[in-house]
């Protein structure tokens, strides 16, 4: 297969970068991603992402949390062994409910914030041993770095980012098996 | 940004205040209509309505025997007086005080309510000032407005509580602590003068502090802009009143509500009593935003602050729900007798205002502001704010009626009229107070700061 060519500008400042960012989005090219040190605040609006579905996701966890730990203390305290234990009610889930309480709060809490967190791995493709997708390590220490697809129209691209005031403009061969 | 409380506004708070007045004199006259002459006439009548509600004829047979045959099952206004006439007052005697007391507690439930709400916007504001928080000065003039009813709200309900004397304490009657070794091992505390004196004390606290930040918040407009010595004032001011505030808040919630139940105690109660005042004052501060902002007054308060409040008003609902239930849960769970009558009354007697609270204060709030782009419509923080306050006048409902009316409580004249003309009296000083000054204090060093607050 073809190699693709992308165009990796490297900027020093994030105000810098959300100019360049703001610009390249006007002359309508489309960035293929950005790799910064730190989070910079506003640039997912800048780049127009769409907004993370995450929070969602959390509380629908939660939701089966919450009904993992009533299901599992209305069989074990009141259908499968209803014993008196210090004299609780035992008769219904209502009337023992309180003692339940806690319980349902920290398995709600648990199935929320564990299953969201692997949600996010999964979506972000972060695991143990995985390769680094880091194009220049420098971008993990003061470097922002904007990544390009090129189709056929270098010069004016390298123009136009040389305007933005990125500080290096290497045009890379990207194999697209690669990933 | 100037804003003057308008004509139909005034009239109408004022006619809110008639209408009040009104409904709490019917509540008065009908109460007393019935006296030691025709109690057993009035009680007969009842029994005969009661055949065609055989439930609540039981009930009432089941409240009766328990306090008879054991008087720490029933509640402490019950079992207080019957040890009182050493186990001999009648039927009778208990269900008058009962209707006799319902006016008096009504008014002292709605006095406190509006009361509590202005209270509680102080603590924030004064927190507000200790954190030097940026993003909220341009609410301060707001809430400033609201806390121009601590003075007058305060003193109403102290003397609510001076003129209703037993009818609202129990502890006040000379007649029950003679008779009452629990009460009686209490009355170094309990004591109608220093019970006075120190409502005084707190009241003079919280409006001194009150006052001078008032002051230093105006002067600090007319400061010269390198001069933020009247900021420092009122950033000192603030934590040293958070300190006091914390004491005398706790102290007043088992002067003015926990003792209306003299054998009852509960260690969290003043935290418990706070939540309750915070969420409700900041959900006046965000009605009253809105408000203004609706009618374009507060050009500076943008949908980021509506969202702050809104996100406190979801907090602090949770942890209001929080310290009502470990107050629940850890009572209901020991289940020692000298404790849990506070909660068996409310369960048997007050089951739908009691449960229907934590549907309001908790349910409603978690489900409806947990969204964050629901935050920042103002419709849906007003609907929730309603519902959160009637939420929360309920929870104080619960606190004062069990203790002075029984079983024998609902929601008719004297209640809605007292919420009418303390609601009234609250609307007509906060919106005088609202219009004396600039609605933006231009003065606080993080007003440009608040006045671009993005969030």
């Amino acid at each position: 297969m073809e190699a693709s060519k992308v165009i990796h500008a490297i900027y020093t400042d994030d105000d810098v970068l959300m100019s360049a960012v703001k610009t390249v989005k006007a002359e309508r090219y489309h960035i293929e991603e950005i790799y910064t040190p730190f989070p910079v605040h506003g640039l997912d609006k800048a780049m127009g992402l769409a907004p993370t579905r995450l929070a969602i996701t959390a509380f629908l966890y939660g939701a089966v949390g919450l009904a993992v730990a009533t299901v599992m203390m209305n069989y074990i305290m009141i259908q499968d062994w209803p014993q008196d234990i210090g004299g609780k009610p035992s008769f219904s889930f209502l009337e023992n409910m309180p003692a339940f309480v806690p319980i349902m709060f920290e398995l709600t809490v648990f199935f929320s914030a564990h299953l969201m967190v692997i949600t996010f791995y999964m979506r972000s493709k972060i695991w143990p041993f995985k390769k680094a997708e880091n194009p220049d390590p420098r971008t993990t220490d003061d470097h922002f770095l904007m990544e390009i697809a090129v189709h056929n129209n270098e010069e004016s691209l390298t123009n136009l980012l040389k305007d933005t005031g990125a500080v290096e403009i290497n045009i890379v061969n990207k194999d697209e098996d690669a990933h | 940004m100037e804003y003057k409380i308008s004509n139909r506004l005034r009239t109408g708070a004022i006619i809110l205040m008639i209408l009040g007045v009104l409904g709490v004199g019917y509540g008065f006259m009908d109460a007393y209509s019935v006296n030691e002459d025709n109690i057993t006439e009035f009680l007969a009548n009842e029994d005969h309505h009661g055949d065609e509600h055989a439930t609540e004829s039981h009930g009432e047979e089941h409240d009766m025997s328990t306090a008879h045959a054991e008087e720490s099952h029933a509640d402490d206004a019950h079992g207080a007086e019957v040890e009182a006439e050493g186990h001999e007052m009648t039927h009778e005697e208990h269900v008058l005080h009962q209707l006799h007391n319902r006016p008096y507690a009504a008014l002292y439930v709605a006095a406190f309510f509006f009361f509590m709400i202005s209270l509680g916007v102080l603590a924030f504001y004064a927190i507000q000032y200790a954190a030097q928080a940026g993003w909220s000065p341009v609410l301060f003039r707001v809430m400033e407005g609201i806390t121009s009813y601590v003075l007058p709200g305060g003193a109403l309900v102290l003397l609510i509580a001076f003129f209703a004397d037993s009818h609202i304490f129990i502890w006040m009657d000379e007649n029950v602590v003679a008779h009452d070794a629990i009460i009686q091992n209490k009355s170094g505390w309990l004591d109608k003068t220093w019970f006075m004196i120190r409502g005084l004390i707190f009241l003079g606290g919280w409006s001194a502090y009150r006052h001078f930040s008032r002051k230093f918040s105006v002067a600090q407009d007319l400061a010269d802009i390198n001069d933020n010595s009247n900021f420092k004032k009122n950033f000192r001011i603030s934590a040293a009143f958070l300190v006091f505030y914390i004491y005398t808040e706790s102290i007043m919630s088992w002067d003015w509500i926990m003792s209306v139940d003299p054998h009852w105690f509960s260690t969290l109660f003043g935290w418990y009593v706070f939540a309750s005042m915070f969420v409700s004052g900041i959900t006046v501060i965000a009605l009253i935003t809105i408000f203004l902002k609706s009618k374009g007054l507060l050009p500076f308060v943008n949908d980021s602050h509506i969202h702050d409040l809104a996100k406190f008003m979801f907090g602090i609902s949770i942890f209001w729900t929080y310290l009502w239930f470990s107050q629940f849960m850890l009572i209901w769970y020991a289940n020692i007798p000298e404790e849990v009558t506070y909660f068996v009354t409310r369960i048997e007697d007050y089951n739908l205002p009691f449960f229907g609270m934590v549907a309001m204060n908790f349910l409603f709030p978690l489900l409806l502001l947990m969204n964050s782009d629901y935050k920042r419509i103002p419709w849906f923080v007003v609907m929730a704010g309603v519902v959160i306050l009637f939420g929360h006048y309920l929870d104080i409902f619960n606190m004062i009626m069990p203790a002075t009316v029984g079983d024998r409580w609902f929601i008719g004249f004297p209640e809605i009229g007292s919420v009418l003309f303390f609601g009234g009296l609250f609307m007509l000083i906060v919106f005088t107070s609202l219009g004396k000054y600039p609605l933006l204090a231009k003065g606080s060093p993080f007003i440009k700061e608040s006045e671009h607050f993005h969030y």
